[in-house]
């Protein structure tokens, strides 16, 4: 069945099988790796992706059903050879140890930013409560979204 | 995990879908949010020959309150609700239930009417519209027709939808004033199943008199369970600590839970009890405030 998508602006089309996964769509059609495959159950969060600006466990999603739609992935992050500053926080804050978690962490946390530009503790660690990091403690991740908050704040980007 | 092959069917409207699932029979389930069906499908408990998405069907994703019911269609995601001012304001029982489905990731695509098609007896809207006293409004080759929802669920992962109907709507009777509702479910980490769940529907006389009490357990027998023992006998009374206590202890006793994982049966039976009088008294704060 051909597909069609807008991945990170670009239009992407793809002949697939119906039970082909979103994730694997990415990963293995369009060669966008950064999307990591965690547990493939739906409960880690590590292969999250924005659905028309939603976070989505792609994992959980079959190809088929975003057609049409506007998704951003990890790579959609970085504009112009310019990290993110949530991106430049979770470096500032030391917000990974091995990384697995971090392009599902991204992802969520810059679709909170949007909506959340002043969040507190609590709802930061409400609204990464899909994203299992089995590092950290979360802890660093927190203090890492709130870096990226209040450089948004003061207009970075 | 890949899911065994199927047959994927976009149709644009609900005649369309109706004749596909009738034509197609056992062998088609429809696909809403999928974030139950998929993870089954993925571990190969679930092998449907042919999948009937409904996402493509417009006028389906409304939350809105009109007429004095809430209706909420079958493609409205749990985030919909969670973000809806009206249900925060207005049915806070509904807007306890759906913060604490899954986690945010999955209510993004997780929707109302899936968690009640899908009859999970884990599942938590079941409890809520029960205490509610929802409806299901189902759509099908021969027409619409409105279900109660307390006669919706028929076992674990069964429901009263004929073949070739479709979940379009859940309705809501909008709570009179001096109402109040609270859902409480103990979970051993975000995203897991309730080890039990209560939810509560209060509406007091202008006496303070309980004039109406739902109360439904989730997790704890092998469909959702309406604690009608524990419902009577608070009706006509002042909700004091011994009418509490006793509609908690009637819960308790409604409730079959049976030894797993997250706790022998005899554990979870008095976790009802407790979370029972918690709901209460929450339901009964939120009446009193002139909440609703």
């Amino acid at each position: 069945m051909l597909v069609s998508v807008t991945v990170n602006g670009e239009k992407h089309e793809a002949d697939v099988e119906p039970r082909l996964l979103l994730v694997h769509l990415l990963r293995d059609v369009l060669r966008l790796t950064g999307t990591h495959v965690g547990c493939d159950t739906t409960h880690c969060g590590a292969c999250t992706v924005l659905m028309d600006g939603r976070p989505v466990k792609s994992c959980t999603v079959f190809a088929v059903q975003a057609r049409g739609r506007d998704l951003t992935t990890v790579e959609g992050l970085e504009r112009d050879g310019r990290l993110h500053p949530l991106q430049e926080g979770f470096m500032a804050e030391h917000g990974l140890q091995c990384g697995f978690c971090t392009p599902g962490m991204l992802m969520t946390g810059y679709a909170f930013l949007q909506k959340h530009p002043s969040p507190a503790e609590d709802d930061i660690r409400r609204a990464i409560s899909g994203n299992l990091c089995r590092c950290t403690g979360y802890v660093n991740i927190v203090k890492a979204v709130q870096w990226a908050a209040a450089r948004l704040r003061q207009g970075g980007a | 995990m890949i899911p065994a092959p199927f047959e994927y069917h976009a149709p644009t409207s609900l005649d369309e879908a109706t004749a596909l699932l009738a034509s197609l029979g056992e062998d088609a389930r429809v696909l809403a949010g999928g974030q139950s069906l998929i993870p089954l499908m993925k571990l190969r408990l679930a092998t449907p020959r042919h999948l009937v998405d409904i996402n493509g069907i417009p006028g389906l994703a409304h939350v809105r309150e009109s007429d004095g019911v809430l209706r909420v269609g079958a493609l409205a995601r749990e985030s919909d609700l969670e973000e809806s001012a009206l249900v925060r304001t207005r049915y806070p029982l509904l807007h306890d239930t759906c913060r604490v489905i899954a986690d945010p990731l999955v209510r993004n695509l997780a929707t109302v009417g899936g968690n009640l098609a899908h009859a999970d007896p884990a599942n938590d809207h079941p409890a809520t519209m029960l205490a509610l006293g929802a409806e299901v409004v189902a759509v099908g080759p021969r027409g619409e027709r409105r279900l109660p929802v307390a006669s919706f669920f028929t076992g674990p992962f069964a429901t009263a939808l004929d073949r070739g109907e479709i979940l379009t709507e859940v309705r809501i009777p909008a709570p009179p004033p001096r109402s109040g509702g609270a859902y409480l479910k103990l979970e051993r980490k975000v995203g897991d199943f309730a080890t039990a769940a209560v939810a509560v529907q209060i509406t007091l006389g202008p006496g303070g008199a309980c004039e109406r009490a739902g109360i439904a357990l989730t997790n704890v027998g092998l469909t959702p369970i309406q604690a009608d023992e524990a419902e009577a006998c608070l009706k006509g009374r002042v909700l004091d600590d011994v009418a509490i206590a006793e509609a908690a202890r009637l819960a308790a006793a409604a409730s079959h839970p049976t030894d797993d994982l997250r706790g022998p049966a005899e554990y979870k039976r008095d976790m009802v009890r407790v979370l029972t009088a918690r709901a209460l008294r929450r339901a009964l704060e939120r009446a009193g405030a002139g909440g609703r």
